[in-house]
């Protein structure tokens, strides 16, 4: 679910190099039973997490036939791979790389209205004071603890009554409000950056905003990124928010649209029209439709661990 | 020091210094700097939250309804049975997230292979990228005798069809299954993290004392891993509750086998797009806001979890 995109931070965040230097390294006799078992479970888990993933990406490259007859773990063909993207994006005119085109334009729309209403908020909430700061602090922590679809079908009523349903804004507005992003700056700021920078600058007759674009907002590269990437990951992958706001289907974000993909498959539902899928294109597009999060996974992995290193030095 | 929901910070910040200057200065400041998001926050949290409420308690003429919406919902003849399946849901998916994640945390953290270790915390993670739409499609694939890489192993526990495989009562398991899927990896890496906290001297001690590998594990670590496995229980409890994509699409996908109705935000969807009863609808939006906000608001303001000084 999307809402668990927010477990990954903790050590994201957590002191670069904590437990590092430590010399666990140990020389151990001969395997005995009390390492079989740990090392099975891992592998056991490594299968049930892994498998899937190769499967998708190798189904990919099959015609239909090959999926059921051909070992599950083989290669197809670049061809079959050609044919599947051909009727993938023949399915109602290229509507795959609409629905991406419109997942992208939300989350990033999105992405820029969390990132300039939520930076200056957790930092003013780190490293200043005003009334209703505590007040607001304990509301955001338990909002961002509350998971995004609760609010789905109130929102809808809200969104309804302003006339708003199957506007962008109807999505986009809901993302941006994203607490979480709003608590990863305040407790960024919070012990990153020292107050006697900011009280030093503020004697140098900078005003607060001076402050903040000047010494702050260069020093929040880090966690802007962090943000930038929970925020574009749980967008990307909401689901239930504009299922619901948007009643047209090329409105729909990609996540959206496999679902109308699915309900094509004969082979899962056999009420499906003469516009058949077939089940390697439903897997083509599923693998389209997560790349752009894996790319950012596979590339943030080392991005986000330099930058929170850079954080983490300045104390 | 962990920067995330720990404490530790407050110590980095004498807050409570008098500083008259920047406190008549942050006060304009503050409030401008928080502006934008005050406004979000209440048109997307607040705002939506008191219109559910106002449903919940009026009629479709807009007359004050007392509590006959909820009463009403919870008499459908589905309110019941998807009250049931959510909690079965949950129980199974809680019991494996607390075994499995801290299990493979604590075997994780003993490998002496440090690089292996950490690729194998990441190709965990990996089904996160696929959390949503995308795991149920995959899942999908994966319950089918006919194309599953795992179709030897559907045969043996003898289901030889999708039909079987996804009949009515498997569902909960196969929910949490994939809810374990997308979310584990994240969870283990987060234990794996709380583990490194834990100071070497204190098991340094205990295995001089002779302890072993077990008892390090069951008299010191998991007992300070137990304010994580709290947090991650009481998230994963909160998110739970709102199960709607997985039986939507499954629905969808089943042959008819899953109803629209299986769990509680599907019924509340259905009241309101499919029955035209927003009241009802919100009556159980707002049942299912009340959870999380209490299980939320206890956990901020009786655990110190968070920093919120």
């Amino acid at each position: 679910m999307p809402t668990d995109t927010a477990a990954p931070t903790v050590t994201r965040l957590a002191p670069p190099g904590a437990g590092r230097s430590r010399p666990r390294r140990r020389r151990r006799p001969a395997l005995a039973a009390g390492q079989i078992l740990p090392g099975l479970l891992l592998i056991v888990f490594l299968v049930f997490f892994v498998l899937p993933v190769i499967w998708l990406l190798l189904a990919a490259t099959k015609t239909d036939a090959q999926l059921v007859q051909d070992n599950p773990l083989s290669f197809g063909s670049w061809h079959a791979l050609r044919q599947n993207w051909d009727a993938l994006t023949g399915f109602q005119g290229d509507v795959i790389l609409l629905w991406l085109r419109n997942s992208a334009l939300y989350a990033f729309v999105a992405l820029a209205i969390t990132l300039v209403a939520g930076i200056p908020a957790g930092y003013a909430l780190a490293m200043t004071e005003f009334r209703g700061r505590r007040a607001l602090l304990v509301t955001t922590l338990v909002v961002m603890l509350m998971p995004t679809t609760t609010l789905v079908v109130p929102l809808f009523l809200e969104i309804n009554a302003v006339h708003l349903i199957g506007s962008l804004w109807s999505v986009v507005l809901p993302y941006s409000f994203y607490p979480f992003g709003v608590y990863l700056t305040y407790i960024y700021f919070s012990t990153a950056l020292p107050r006697d920078l900011l009280d030093a600058a503020r004697i140098d007759g900078c005003t607060e905003f001076e402050a903040f674009c000047r010494i702050a907002l260069p020093l929040a590269v880090p966690v802007i990124a962090l943000v930038g990437f929970f925020s574009f990951v749980a967008n990307w992958t909401n689901y239930f928010l504009p299922y619901v706001m948007l009643p047209e289907s090329n409105q729909y974000p990609v996540q959206v649209g496999l679902g109308l993909l699915l309900t094509d498959v004969p082979q899962f539902n056999p009420t499906a029209g003469t516009a058949a899928v077939l089940r390697p294109e439903l897997a083509l597009a599923t693998l389209v439709a997560i790349s752009p999060v894996l790319i950012v996974f596979l590339f943030a992995q080392r991005f986000l661990i330099s930058g929170l290193l850079a954080g983490a030095t300045k104390e | 020091m962990n920067l995330a929901p720990v404490t530790g910070s407050a110590s980095t910040r004498p807050r409570r210094a008098p500083r008259p200057i920047r406190a008549v200065r942050g006060l304009k400041a503050g409030h401008a700097f928080v502006a934008g998001y005050v406004v979000l926050l209440a048109a997307f949290g607040i705002v939506p939250s008191a219109y559910g409420i106002y449903f919940a308690f009026t009629n479709s003429a807009n007359y004050f309804a007392g509590l006959s919406n909820f009463t009403a919902a919870a008499r459908d003849f589905r309110y019941l049975p998807a009250v049931g399946h959510v909690a079965g849901y949950l129980v199974i998916w809680l019991v494996a997230l607390v075994v499995f994640v801290t299990a493979l945390a604590l075997v994780l953290h003993q490998l002496p292979a440090r690089r292996i270790g950490r690729l194998v915390r990441f190709l965990y993670y990996i089904p996160g990228a696929l959390a949503g739409a995308a795991s149920v499609m995959v899942w999908l694939f994966m319950l089918d005798p006919t194309v599953s890489p795992a179709s030897s192993f559907l045969r043996l526990l003898g289901y030889g069809t999708f039909g079987q495989v996804i009949e009515p009562g498997h569902l909960a398991v196969l929910f949490a299954m994939i809810a374990f899927w997308t979310g584990a990896g994240g969870w283990i890496v987060v234990m794996y993290g709380a583990l490194n906290n834990i100071p070497l001297d204190v098991i340094d001690a205990a295995r001089i004392d002779g302890a072993g590998r077990w008892q390090i594990a069951r008299r010191i670590q998991i007992p300070m891993l137990r304010k994580w496995i709290v947090y991650m229980v009481i998230l994963a409890f909160a998110t739970g509750t709102q199960l709607f994509v997985e039986p939507q699409l499954i629905s969808e996908a089943s042959l008819g086998v899953a109803g629209r109705d299986y769990s509680l935000n599907q019924l509340s969807y259905d009241f309101a797009f499919q029955n035209n009863n927003v009241n009802y609808a919100a009556a159980i939006s707002v049942e299912l806001l009340v959870v999380s906000l209490v299980v939320a608001a206890v956990f901020v303001t009786r655990s110190r979890f968070f920093d919120a000084d």
